[in-house]
């Protein structure tokens, strides 16, 4: 499993750095590890973009994201 | 069921955009200095005017939409669970992007929000500034994509997150109960502003809205080019359009108005193509290394991001040097050393932008 952390970064390093693993394992599915509602929110809309699903769970410090790229039938 | 859930993120930005546009075309009918509206950098500076920072009599007022934009990012980081004390990802370079980013902003006379409003006024000098904030965004994309960051930041004090909310309800009893140590132009466009409780209802509304929706005048253009997101930059045309229809529904445009469109000629404004490209060049750049522009760092630092309020800081320093160096323009043009500073500015963004990365 590909794991991204980019709590404590801010805006728009998380989207960057989601992109980048999205993009260097197509087809894989990657979880992200965010800290704000921001970093999610943002995450999120570049994963719905890439046509991944995305699954949330709160956590202590912040948020898991699961992205899950949907498979092409 | 979340109150933020009621309304869907992407119409709140359109509906924000527009309130926040015809609030910038008000405020200057309500008395506020001529396509200026609300220009961020500008009220950072007059700010640090009135604060003694520096002593160009014409820009010194506490503009009181500042500490309002702040306090209503304040309130609706409290009220939707969002507030979140932190600090420490480089404040020192983001006190001196901030610096960097007011010295660019000055040179145009200017920041990313007021080149749209003297766009929506006629002077066409905006579109030179809009270019040089696009090109400054491509250049800190560039720097992204290659790995640069400013590092972490970790959770501080609560309470070390209410003291730049602290400061600016401070500053709003200054302005409320000025001491003669504060500085008020007489004359110029300090001298021009709207009723102070308008000001700050205007600042308090925009701030809780810009907080709710990211709004973000760089980061509209930044995510259009890195991401295709034109999520923020329907916050950035829904401005635009608001200022602009409301400039004529005023009258503003017609015989005998307050704007023309052109280059020249227009109010607190100057029209060398050149450093206006430039200075917004070195603006735009600045604060998509630092990740937003001022009035994204001021509704953060409203949310207890202290490195946003060191940014802050960096802006309102930036501006006393502007004006105590001559480095800022004047309607008469460009001043003295601004070019030079702006070639500094951009050689220390560049570097930042090569030097900090991850590893």
């Amino acid at each position: 499993m590909i794991e991204v952390d980019v709590r404590g970064f801010s805006c728009p390093i998380p989207v960057v750095r989601t992109k980048k693993a999205l993009d260097e394992n197509p087809g894989e599915p990657v979880t992200v590890l965010v800290e704000s509602e921001v970093s999610k929110e943002n995450v999120s809309r570049l994963a719905g973009s890439r046509g991944c699903s995305v699954e949330v769970k709160e956590a202590p410090d912040g948020f898991h994201l699961l992205l899950s790229p949907q498979k092409k039938s | 069921m979340k109150l933020a859930h009621l309304v869907r993120p992407e119409r709140l930005i359109i509906f924000a955009g527009l309130i926040f546009g015809i609030s910038a075309s008000l405020l200057t009918k309500w008395g506020n200095p001529p396509n200026m509206g609300i220009c961020v950098a500008c009220f950072y500076r007059d700010i640090a005017g009135a604060l003694g920072l520096h002593h160009a009599s014409v820009v010194q007022y506490l503009r009181p939409e500042i500490p309002g934009f702040m306090l209503g990012a304040f309130t609706s980081a409290y009220a939707f669970g969002e507030f979140r004390a932190r600090g420490g990802s480089s404040p020192l370079v983001r006190f001196l992007l901030g610096a960097f980013f007011m010295i660019g902003a000055l040179v145009f006379l200017g920041c990313p929000i007021r080149a749209l409003i003297r766009l929506a006024g006629g002077d066409l000098n905006g579109i030179t500034a809009l270019a040089g904030v696009v090109a400054g965004a491509a250049i800190g994309i560039f720097f992204l994509r290659r790995g640069f960051n400013l590092g972490r930041s970790v959770k501080v004090l609560t309470a070390a997150g209410w003291l730049m909310p602290l400061c600016m309800f401070g500053l709003l009893l200054l302005a409320i109960f000025p001491p003669s140590f504060i500085s008020f132009s007489e004359e110029g466009p300090g001298s021009m502003h709207a009723a102070l409780w308008i000001s700050v209802l205007v600042g308090l509304l925009v701030g809780f809205l810009a907080q709710r929706t990211r709004m973000c005048f760089v980061g509209g253009w930044r995510d259009l080019i890195l991401v295709k997101d034109a999520y923020l930059f329907t916050g950035i045309a829904a401005f635009f359009i608001g200022a602009l229809v409301t400039n004529f529904a005023l009258g503003n445009f017609a015989a005998g108005g307050l704007y023309h469109w052109g280059f020249v000629g227009q109010p607190v404004a100057q029209d060398n193509h050149l450093w206006n490209f430039l200075g917004m060049v070195l603006a735009g750049l600045a604060a998509t290394l630092l990740g937003g522009c001022p009035l994204r760092q001021t509704i953060l630092a409203g949310e207890g991001d202290t490195d946003a309020a060191v940014t802050i800081l960096g802006l309102t320093v930036g501006a006393g040097f502007a004006h105590n160096f001559l480095l800022a323009s004047s309607p008469k043009g460009v001043g003295e050393f601004g070019p030079a500073a702006v070639l500094i500015g951009l050689a220390f963004c560049l570097a930042t932008g090569f030097l900090m990365r991850e590893k």
